[in-house]
């Protein structure tokens, strides 16, 4: 067996950081997207708006029932052929729509269920004092249910995280791409990779410590 | 002036509300007791349509809801128009004292953040909690959320206030204050319609006792005459037995 290049390791690292900030970038505008497209379709689904229903349920079938990579194929190579003004669609975007849409599906189930797991109580108090059903799930249910569902909702993050790294299949130069293109030129790959690997580790482990403060926060009101 | 006439209500098989006919004058304290599940509670929560009812109608000043055919602002309005007191408290968990108060203020009636705020604030002083405004509910014993409660209500200037079993889910060292706070509401002459097993307070503060049993109002009194001199022989035998030994109500005399 070969040993490492720990120098080739060393020197690859800020090559490789330099690709966090766009990896974080898709994340981050995937996440914020999926949480709203979410929350929509959960709403929707505890309400059961005729008709709306079915399609919603056909959505989270589809995008539950099918890889994430086949759906970014779909929407790189689909979408400039369906939407005239997406000729152009770059990898990055066809990714974030991709992770969006994908993440959405599995993050309106559980919200869903963190929607029902609010006590009835909340629910009857909030219609009691008058309000409209939106301003009872704004104000009231959805705050609650957040904290519910947010150990969740954090964990489908950081799957995102990482899921990011297939846009290296749509030729976008991300943290994955920039390891290959390094490795094509020192035959390295072994290392290059495991440059990456623990680079992501890195970014989760960052976020599984924002974890613990966020469900600190979301839990302050509900101790003693 | 609250008007309900022939208010019906069904679990599947089983009439739980039989008809209701009930006037309540305004400022008037009407308490309602009765054995359990003869449908108290429920009237109580089908005049805010909680529980739907079947069959009636409900007036409330001028505005009158027809059970089959009620539209959802209607019930709405319904809704803002009374204030409902919950025998498991219901406050907002995810809210303060003073945020529980403020909400309804802010979110459903409109007022400026300012003006409810002070608003909350003067109430919390008259319940005694001026102390505890940024304590969420968890952070308080029963007795304490209850009056943030009974506070929550009070600052809705309803109509007409419901108060469902208030204290029967308190530990009776709590039950004195929350007696004491509904006594002070009570002076204030507002519309009240009670469901409680306390009978000393029903004597205290009612002005009309009604007595329920089987969906259906058998009795009803001031309350001078409706302990003292019972007219049908159900309210007799409920009297008895709440007053009697072992009865499920607390003794009177007590809080």
């Amino acid at each position: 067996m070969q040993g490492l290049d720990i120098g080739y390791m060393w020197g690859l690292v800020p090559v490789i950081l330099g690709y966090v900030p766009l990896t974080l970038g898709m994340a981050l505008a995937g996440m914020a997207c999926a949480l709203v497209l979410a929350c929509l379709l959960a709403v929707e689904r505890v309400a059961r708006v005729p008709v709306l229903d079915r399609a919603v349920v056909l959505f989270i079938s589809f995008f539950r029932g099918t890889p994430l990579l086949v759906q970014l194929f779909l929407f790189y190579y689909g979408l400039p052929r369906l939407v005239p003004f997406l000729v152009n669609i770059d990898g990055v975007t066809a990714a974030v729509i991709g992770l969006t849409l994908h993440f959405s599906a599995y993050m309106a189930e559980s919200i869903r269920a963190a929607i029902l797991g609010v006590d009835r109580s909340q629910w009857e108090a909030a219609r009691a004092v008058g309000m409209s059903e939106g301003v009872m799930m704004t104000r009231i249910i959805l705050p609650q249910a957040a904290r519910i569902a947010a150990p969740t909702l954090v964990n489908y993050f950081i799957d995102m995280v990482k899921s990011t790294s297939l846009a290296f299949t749509l030729g976008v130069t991300e943290m994955m791409g920039a390891a290959q293109k390094e490795a094509a030129g020192s035959f390295l790959y072994f290392e290059a990779f495991l440059v990456v690997a623990v680079i992501y580790w890195g970014i989760v482990e960052a976020f599984s410590f924002l974890q613990r403060r966020l469900e600190h926060r979301l839990g302050r009101a509900y101790s003693r | 002036m609250i008007s309900v006439r022939g208010l019906t209500k069904r679990f599947g098989d089983t009439t739980v509300l039989d008809g209701i006919d009930l006037d309540v004058r305004e400022g008037e304290r009407v308490v309602i007791v009765g054995p359990s599940g003869t449908g108290k509670s429920t009237l109580l929560r089908c005049l805010n349509f909680l529980d739907r009812p079947d069959a009636g109608t409900i007036t409330i000043g001028d505005l009158t809801v027809e059970a089959g055919r009620a539209t959802p602002a209607q019930v709405l309005a319904l809704r803002r128009r009374t204030a409902f007191v919950f025998q498991n408290y219901a406050l907002f968990a995810n809210r303060t004292a003073l945020g529980n108060i403020t909400e309804a203020l802010v979110h459903v009636q409109g007022r400026p953040k300012a003006e409810a705020r002070a608003r909350a604030e003067a109430i919390l002083r008259e319940i005694g909690l001026a102390d505890r405004a940024g304590s969420y509910p968890a952070a308080l014993s029963g007795g304490q959320q209850q009056r943030v409660g009974i506070g929550r209500a009070m600052a809705l200037e309803a109509e007409l206030m419901l108060f469902d079993e208030p204290t029967s889910a308190l530990d009776p060292e709590w039950v004195g204050e929350v007696l004491d706070l509904m006594r002070r509401v009570a002076r204030q002459r507002r519309t009240m319609l009670i469901v409680t097993h306390e009978m000393q307070f029903a004597r205290e503060i009612a002005d009309r006792v009604i007595f329920m049993e089987g969906g259906r109002i058998v009795e009803e009194a001031p309350p001078e005459r409706f302990f003292a001199a019972p007219q049908d022989p159900r309210t007799r035998r409920f009297l008895a037995r709440v007053s009697g030994g072992g009865s499920p109500a607390r003794p009177a005399g007590r809080a």
